[in-house]
């Protein structure tokens, strides 16, 4: 006798857990017989768990086809590895954050992550916002990255740039990560793209080995992406604050240098296990390319 | 052994290889400077109905049924060139005997194409394919190979030593080929002459009663030679298929160009994108013929009265509703326009980053290009032009990174050019300058060398932070207390203002003094305190223009 959890349980707001051997079949297709419901022989109902009728199709867990693990890979960053396990191949990504929370930083590290791997990468640049020096200081393979800039002045326009290119890339296929980045549209421009945008390029993504990565403010894309990466606002590095704070001896003002910024990483949720994630969050440094 | 094609009434063919749908139509062919055009070739059809070579144009317009079309020479050349093409697709010995004529050396081929009715029916295949209508003989000697072609049609495969009794049934007329007069002067001189001499054998066979090669080869050699010379001896020989000679071969030029002149000047890209597509697949099945490919298209467009007389030129370059709804351009040369008299060429290139050989991808490439560069009046001809190359080799492996399609890619980012536009996609080229936007795009390629992943290094490696820039940058108002930034305003951004909490700088750079993009700036990283937070930016005063500016913000 076991016991399984069904996942079916958000209209009633807690799980049903019941005997897998008294699970009653799916329902049958309706036909005459559904005419006259007195007619057919009496169900075995499980106590407690199928007194409400609505349940009477519910498939048990174990017999729902598992969905395989997605292949992860590195984000290029150790500390971000460790908390999410990488970037799922397949899935839909969120990274979002405040401005100068690090999203870009983080989108760099995957791309240079994904460009060693000898895979090509695109930018999708709403804002066009990218800059080519970080871009080689990050280490990604110029050659193996395809730059789609946003041209237009209207962020809604922008937005439908951004969403049809999507769309064309994705429909193409044969990239190894496709990254959109919205990080500096408004988030209310941002929320209107629809959900069944978000469905179609998670599902437009699913069983390819592209890992399919938002940049943006906010989390817009729901329940359709299976990672959530939230970024905290940056703090300046211990260095750096110490030399700023040193008012009765200041260095001169040319010695200063932007050597090291702390970032905080956030995993707000993983559909990857079949579990609810437990928050977790991470500090890192990043340093600025002149830093050496 | 050896093989001939034949083309039999090669300018019609032509023309039918040019419009197909004509072949079940009587289809008059007419040359000359109006008002004087006479027919110049007939099909069967138009014979039965009366139009025969040498009525004027009007006689034949009397007959409704009958399409009448211009003789159009590129179209000849087209043909003549794809008939080559298909015999060097089987040979490397092919000679080029006349317009309508190949013959090929089947020495050793047999081990390749199997037995030689296999090969003659390949050929007969392969040129139907082509859009050719041609006759395939196979004999031992070239001569007898062509007079077979030309007397018997559909494939026919004579045995070593029955060449007399084979093209004994044939008429003499098949010794004396129908010749299409080209407009050089020259040549038409000889060809008159040579024609001149054929009537006249031919009508001295007729006196004699010589209806068919038979009764020719029968004919007493020495009585022949005094009364018809060495040419008679010679017409005896082919009789008797017993004429010997060696092929002379001639190496096939590789140029691929396919043209249409058009009747009437068309105005849509519909009808265009239709005539595109069957020159495209011409020039596709010649290039396979040869197993090339093509890494450059050159689409030439002749239009008329560029001078904007034709009030059809408002309406010119408007796509269809079929069309793609939106409108694409690719990574070309500009389209370029030569107006010499009342009639301009307009010129596209469509450059591909590999070789490719796919019609579809090509038209909707050219569509796409053609949508985003109109070109702007009615088109009265058509060329097109492939640059040929070898098919590109790669050696896939299971274990390699996924790449994108060539062809699926080339057409994405037509695409996509076609929405953001041309110069805004590709990948990122740095330039070797301090200048800020020193980076140029160029075209992405999604093929590169193969390179060597790299391995995880032991060592953690520290992230780079990496700045977003804002484009164009934003101008902002900059408060100095004593020299000192304090506060940062920027109007166009709300989030960019506040009190500078932490600053470095400046960096100064110049450059380009020498020219007359000259630049200098002074450059600071700064830490605004905003309502959301603290947030770095990255400060610009321009030396020479005197201005502020917030470039970036550090992300």
């Amino acid at each position: 006798m076991s016991s399984a959890v069904v996942s079916t349980s958000a209209a009633q707001g807690r799980p049903f857990v019941f005997d897998i051997e008294d699970v009653a079949e799916p329902c049958p297709q309706p036909s005459g017989e559904e005419l006259f419901p007195e007619a057919r022989p009496p169900r075995r109902v499980v106590p407690g768990a199928f007194k409400d009728a609505r349940l009477a199709g519910v498939t048990p867990a174990s017999r729902l086809a598992v969905r395989p693990t997605p292949e992860m890979v590195s984000s290029g960053i150790a500390a971000v590895d460790a908390l999410t396990g990488g970037l799922p191949r397949g899935c839909l990504t969120e990274i979002c954050g405040p401005a100068s929370s690090g999203r870009t930083t983080l989108l760099l590290a995957a791309l240079a992550a994904a460009t060693g791997r000898g895979e090509f990468c695109v930018v999708v640049d709403a804002s066009d916002a990218l800059d080519p020096q970080s871009v080689v200081a990050a280490g990604v393979e110029l050659d193996r990255l395809l730059w789609v800039r946003c041209g237009e002045n209207l962020p809604e326009k922008r937005l439908e740039q951004l969403l049809r290119a999507a769309d064309l890339l994705l429909e193409s296929g044969g990239f190894g990560l496709i990254a959109l980045d919205l990080g500096d549209l408004p988030p209310q421009t941002v929320r209107r793209i629809p959900l069944t945008t978000w469905f179609r390029f998670r599902r437009a993504v699913e069983h390819t080995p592209t890992v399919l990565l938002a940049v943006e403010q906010q989390s817009i894309a729901g329940s359709c992406s299976s990672l959530l990466i939230k970024l905290g606002p940056i703090k300046l590095g211990s260095r750096i604050s110490e030399q700023s704070t040193d008012i009765q001896f200041p260095a001169p003002t040319h010695a200063h240098l932007l050597t090291e910024l702390e970032i905080t990483a956030e995993l707000v949720r993983s559909r990857l296990d079949r579990k609810p994630v437990r928050s977790a969050e991470i500090t890192f440094a990043s340093k600025t390319a002149w830093a050496g | 052994m050896f093989a001939c094609i034949f083309v039999p009434n090669s300018p019609v063919a032509a023309v039918f290889r040019a419009e197909p749908e004509l072949r079940a139509r009587a289809v008059a062919i007419f040359e000359g400077k109006p008002p004087l055009e006479k027919v110049f070739a007939v099909n069967e059809s138009a014979e039965r109905m009366g139009i025969t070579p040498g009525m004027t144009k009007a006689q034949a317009e009397l007959c409704s049924e009958v399409t009448l079309r211009p003789r159009s020479l590129l179209q000849e050349l087209s043909a003549h060139a794809a008939l080559l093409d298909c015999a060097q697709s089987f040979s490397p010995c092919v000679e080029d005997a006349a317009d309508d004529t190949a013959i090929l050396d089947l020495a050793g081929m047999e081990s390749l194409f199997g037995s030689l009715p296999e090969i003659a029916s390949s050929l007969f295949r392969r040129t139907a394919d082509l859009g050719l209508d041609a006759n395939v003989a196979v004999a031992s000697n070239p001569d007898a190979a062509v007079l077979a072609a030309r007397g018997f049609s559909g494939v026919t495969v004579i045995p070593p030593g029955k060449e007399s009794e084979s093209l004994g049934l044939l008429p003499v007329e098949v010794l004396f080929p129908e010749k299409w007069k080209n407009k050089e002067t020259e040549r038409k001189k000889k060809e008159d002459e040579q024609e001149r001499e054929s009537s006249h054998l031919l009508e001295t066979l007729e006196r004699w009663g010589v209806r068919d090669l038979h009764a020719l080869a029968a004919l007493p050699e020495i009585a022949l030679s005094e009364r018809l010379g060495p040419e008679g001896l010679r017409l005896q020989q082919l009789a008797r298929g017993a004429a010997s000679r060696t092929l002379v071969p001639v190496e096939a030029p590789a140029v691929f160009e396919e043209a249409v002149e058009l009747e009437y000047p068309i105005v849509l890209l519909e009808p265009l994108a239709f005539l595109l597509n069957r020159l495209l697949e011409q020039i596709c099945a010649r290039l396979a013929s040869r197993a090339l490919s093509t890494q450059e298209l050159r689409l030439t467009l002749e239009l008329q009265n560029l001078a904007g007389a034709d009030p059809q030129l408002d309406t010119f370059g408007i796509p269809s509703e079929s069309d793609e709804s939106h409108s694409a351009t690719q990574s070309q040369s500009p389209a370029q326009h030569f107006v010499s008299g009342r009639q301009s060429k307009f010129c596209r290139t469509l450059g591909l980053p590999l070789p490719m050989l796919d019609a579809k991808l090509f038209l909707k490439l050219l569509q796409l290009d053609l949508n985003a560069h109109p070109p702007g009046a009615p088109i009265v001809k058509i060329h097109l032009a492939a640059e040929p190359a070898r098919p590109r080799s790669a050696q896939g492996g299971l274990f390699r990174p996924p790449s994108p399609e060539p062809e699926k890619l080339e057409l994405t980012l037509a695409r996509i050019a076609g929405l953001v536009g041309e110069a805004r996609v590709g990948s990122l080229e740095l330039l070797d300058t301090y200048r800020a936007e020193g980076f140029r795009m160029r075209r992405f390629v999604g093929t590169t060398p193969e390179t060597k992943p790299q391995k995880a290094s032991t060592e953690e490696k520290t992230a780079i932070a990496a700045l977003r820039m804002f484009r164009p940058p934003l101008r902002a108002t900059v408060t100095l207390e004593n020299g000192e930034l304090v506060r940062v305003v920027c109007s166009k951004k709300k989030e960019v203002q506040g009190r500078v909490l932490w600053k470095v700088g400046p960096w100064r750079s110049s450059g380009d003094w020498w020219e007359r993009e000259a630049w200098a700036r002074d450059e600071w990283d700064i830490a605004l305190q905003n309502a959301d937070g603290v947030a770095l930016y990255r400060l610009v005063h321009d030396l020479l223009g005197g201005g502020w500016f917030v470039e970036g913000t550090y992300d």
